[in-house]
């Protein structure tokens, strides 16, 4: 096919491209404000939150030289580390306890292994008293230049000593750090700690040359494992130096797999054990629940909807302003009334009661219990298939709802699955209502009067007809409510009770009682995900297209 | 020209009226974090009246004690901390100073002697759990019962909440591992002293959550203290466990059937942290707050609106009649000797190192 040239001789797709990049650019520019807005205050918050998924600087910030020389300790030895490991773990200790950073530190591996923010804590107060003064008062009494600030700073600003004292310099160095930032005072007038004497020691024994000869035969070495081991003999447990070396990388898939019910083990991912196990659980409750609470939202919102597009003006607005008003009330309001209504002792059972005891309740009960009975039935039928699904899987069961007893005791409407499906339904219709409303308002009438007047019935006419053109409203109302009932976690903590609470309670409950934000992020991350993935499959099924909020 | 003046003497007045500074070396406002209700009104009326007439500094108050520990966090991490002095249970201040978002705290300097001549150390005592917590109540977690619902004989020890054939009925319970765990054993015969030992091993817990499930299906389990007192208040439970001071709040203020089981009630402190990062101004300011309102007398003043005792020693015999209702307070105390006969404090340093693990398996156990 010959190449279409624009006027000058170019061809007429690059032209256009060009002529159309400035529209592009032009509309970028008006909508860059709301773009940065959104990205600075949403979508980056949002991100550093979820980073914290895999954050795990922490540890090798508190400790960077035990990590360092916990690379060459064998997890598998069934032993503790050597000498090397706890010196390195005491020069780290004393600084972080000086920072204040231990026990933070401590609660972070408490979260892995239990017993360790104690430990950590313990330690803080115990590296203060370790022996190792013997090694100052050995130095300082063979010689008091080692006793003097200026000194020790002439030392360490000459190449020479720093260069034959490595070790000693990188001490010296974390610890004017410290007594700046920490202590605000200057180095050169303070004599330097125990530790920086322990780093001397260790490096002339070794056969280093220190800046004024002694002899150090005379000066027995501390042991610093056993002084550690004095404070909480934790510290010579394997199971301890696991946890802190697998821990130690900046990045970790750790909490990761924490919400998925496995651990980070020495060889890698492990399963819990059955009595750790609720986040899988938790996931699978959370999306039937939420599946289930969409369904009763859509049969509920439908004939509502219709209602308030098919009425005269006056008495839909008045309905709509009945739909609107539960909306303005306070969540918790509105929980705490199903409260009322639902208990053991509440409003419907007490109706219930009453009922049971005059004349035409005596006579209808058989039929209400057959009835309950089917319901009863069919809710078993699903149950077996369920648990059927769940032995395939493996998954545990306890997964299907659970269901008021058909009999002429008082109805379990609260504190369990029920509760929460009656509770959440009731806040999320107007989720459902609105976005059909505004769809069903742009079907023209005529179309189901030509269907009807071409012979269809109302069945027909409504199922044929209308109902097709609805269902960008209902693809609306249900992302919406699905994705809104995922999320929340107040209404499933009041009335829930065990059974009926979701995995955002989980999320909240590690946010802002047990500090686990790491976790807390990785499950978030993880609902994220499967909310994008089951978008992605209605997009594919049902198309994003065929979703409309109006007209 | 018009418009440029008017808009540059806007300009100047605004910023003049930003940049008023309260001079001194102390703030003029503070904001003071509670947990709200009736709790907060006694504070407000024993501490926070009284200083703002003493000092004329304008006290703003907020009621997020609940997520203190998240918010103290996220403030610090933002470099923008915004409350001066912040009320929390001893164990949410034992969390902060380990993370150290709370300022510590030199008690024999910045707190008040007691009346009675001793150091804030000794008037406090073991109470002193941390170095950045001051103590302000004791309160304790304890159940109360339906007088009317349990039949004849009134339940004496706490054993009565596992016994479903004396007591038949529905039981409110804590949505927490933390003294549950404590009572199951206690129940299923393990010695008080030994309680945390057997905890610490998993045949122990397999042990305390097999008692609860004797009576798992007729708990409801609470997570807001005005839950249990409702669902009393309702007849929806038999009995519950629940705050002392809502009880006290429930029977006396509100005169429901209900009475109080104080047999294992489990003690514990709640008192104010002074959160890391103030400026110099601030930090004085809710320094000279935190001793004004933990000295022996405005202890012992909180007591007489709400039915929690005061921490200190010295602040015991101090306290008298209720405010409004006139009644003897002492009675109602959880220190009181008449109640105190077997009571457990909350364990701070066992439960910091366990809580993580045992909350996963008892929402596991929950969930089962």
């Amino acid at each position: 096919m010959t190449l279409v040239l624009a006027a000058d001789g170019r061809p007429l797709k690059a032209s256009l491209n060009r002529a159309l990049r400035r529209q592009k650019l032009r509309a970028l520019m008006l909508i860059a404000p709301l773009l940065v807005f959104i990205l600075v205050s949403f979508v980056m918050p949002i991100a550093d939150m979820l980073f914290r998924s895999v954050e795990n600087e922490i540890v090798v910030e508190t400790l960077p030289r035990t990590v360092a020389t916990l690379d060459g300790w064998d997890s598998d030895s069934g032993h503790p580390p050597d000498e090397d490991v706890f010196t390195a773990l005491y020069f780290d200790m004393v600084l972080a306890t000086e920072y204040k950073t231990h026990t933070r530190l401590g609660s972070r591996l408490n979260y892995e292994m239990t017993g360790v923010s104690s430990l950590f804590r313990k330690s803080g107060r115990g590296v203060g008293r370790f022996d190792t003064d013997t090694y100052t008062d050995a130095f300082q009494a063979a010689d008091p230049a080692y006793a003097d600030p200026a000194q020790w700073a002439a030392w360490m600003a000459d190449d020479t000593v720093r260069a034959a004292l490595p070790m000693t310099a990188n001490t010296y160095d974390a610890w004017a750090a410290m007594i700046i930032e920490a202590e605000e005072d200057v180095p050169a007038e303070e004599v330097p700690w125990d530790f920086v004497f322990t780093s001397l020691y260790l490096e002339v024994i070794d056969g280093a040359e220190p800046p004024v000869a002694l002899d150090l035969s005379g000066v027995p070495l501390v042991n610093l494992r056993d002084q550690f081991a004095n404070v909480d003999k934790d510290w010579l447990d394997p199971e301890v130096w696991q946890t802190i070396k697998i821990y130690s990388p900046e990045y970790t898939n750790g909490y990761f797999l924490n919400s998925v019910d496995r651990f980070k083990g020495v060889e890698g991912a492990e399963v819990r054990p059955e009595n750790e196990q609720i986040y899988i659980t938790l996931f699978i409750r959370t999306m039937i629940m939420s599946g289930s609470i969409m369904g009763m939202c859509v049969l509920l919102g439908y004939p509502i909807a219709w209602l308030l597009a098919n009425l005269p003006a006056r008495k839909a607005n008045l309905l709509m302003i009945l739909v609107l008003l539960p909306f303005w009330t306070s969540l918790l309001v509105r929980t705490s009334a199903w409260k009322v209504l639902l208990q053991q002792q509440g409003v419907i059972n007490d109706t219930l009661v009453w009922y049971h005891s005059t004349w035409f309740g005596q006579l209808l009960d058989p039929v209400f219990m057959g009835l309950l009975n089917i319901c009863y039935a069919f809710v078993n039928v699903i149950t077996w298939v369920w648990n059927v699904l769940n032995g395939i899987w493996g998954g545990t069961d306890g997964l299907y709802m659970e269901w008021a007893v058909a009999g002429f005791e008082r109805l379990a409407l609260i504190n369990n699955q029920t509760g929460t499906v009656i509770a959440m339904t009731h806040i999320l219709l107007p989720f459902m209502i609105l976005p059909l409303f505004s769809v069903m308002k742009t079907i023209p009438v005529s179309y189901l009067r030509a269907a009807k007047s071409l012979g269809a019935t109302n069945w027909t006419a409504f199922w044929r007809v209308y109902f097709p053109q609805s269902v960008p409203g209902i693809g609306a109302g249900c992302i919406l409510v699905f994705i809104l009932s995922i999320g929340y976690y107040i209404t499933p903590e009041l009335v829930g009770g065990t059974k009926g609470v979701f995995i955002s309670n989980r999320i909240a409950y590690h946010i802002s009682s047990s500090l686990n934000w790491g976790l807390a992020a990785a499950l978030g991350t993880i609902l994220l995900v499967i909310v994008m993935g089951l978008y992605w499959m209605y997009d594919k099924i049902v198309g994003i297209d065929n979703v409309k909020l109006g007209g | 020209m018009k418009t440029t003046m008017k808009l540059m003497a806007t300009t100047c007045l605004t910023l003049s009226a930003t940049l008023a500074v309260a001079d001194g070396h102390m703030a003029d406002e503070m904001t003071i974090v509670s947990w709200g209700g009736a709790y907060s009104s006694s504070q407000e009326n024993a501490y926070h009246i009284p200083y703002a007439e003493m000092t004329g500094v304008t006290i703003i108050n907020d009621e997020s004690s609940a997520e203190a520990v998240a918010k103290l966090r996220a403030m610090n991490e933002a470099g923008n901390v915004t409350w001066d002095v912040v009320d929390v249970v001893a164990s949410d201040a034992i969390r902060l100073c380990d993370e150290g978002l709370a300022l510590e705290i030199d008690f024999d300097e910045q707190l008040a002697p007691g009346d009675d001549g001793s150091t804030a150390t000794e008037d406090f005592g073991d109470l002193l759990v941390s170095d950045c917590f001051i103590p302000q109540i004791v309160y304790s977690t304890t159940f109360g019962y339906r007088t009317d619902l349990v039949g004849d004989t009134a339940p004496t020890d706490v054993c009565a909440i596992f016994d479903t054939e004396t007591y038949p009925g529905m039981r409110s319970l804590e949505k927490r591992p933390i003294n549950n765990m404590e009572w199951a054993l206690l129940c299923d015969g393990v010695a008080k002293g030994d309680v945390y030992d057997v905890l610490e091993t998993e045949e122990g817990q397999a042990q305390a959550f097999a008692k609860l499930d004797t009576i798992k299906d007729s708990v409801i389990w609470w997570s807001a203290g005005a839950d249990t007192p409702q669902l009393l208040a309702d007849g929806e439970v038999v009995m519950g466990s629940t705050y002392n001071g809502r009880l006290f709040s429930l029977i006396e203020e509100q005169d429901q059937p209900v009475a109080m089981l104080w047999d294992a009630q489990v003690f514990d402190l709640d008192g104010w942290i002074i959160p890391a990062g103030l400026t110099p101004e601030r930090e004085a300011r809710a320094l000279d707050y935190v001793r004004f309102a933990t000295d022996t007398q405005r202890l012992a003043d909180q007591s007489k609106y709400i039915a929690y005792g005061p921490a200190r020693a010295s602040s015991a015999p101090l306290v008298g009649q209720h405010a409004t209702l006139g009644i003897d307070m002492a009675p109602h105390m959880p220190t009181d000797p008449a109640n105190a006969t077997n009571t457990f404090l909350y364990n701070y340093t066992w439960w910091a190192d366990y809580r993580d693990d045992l909350d996963a398996k008892f929402q596991v156990w929950l969930s089962q």
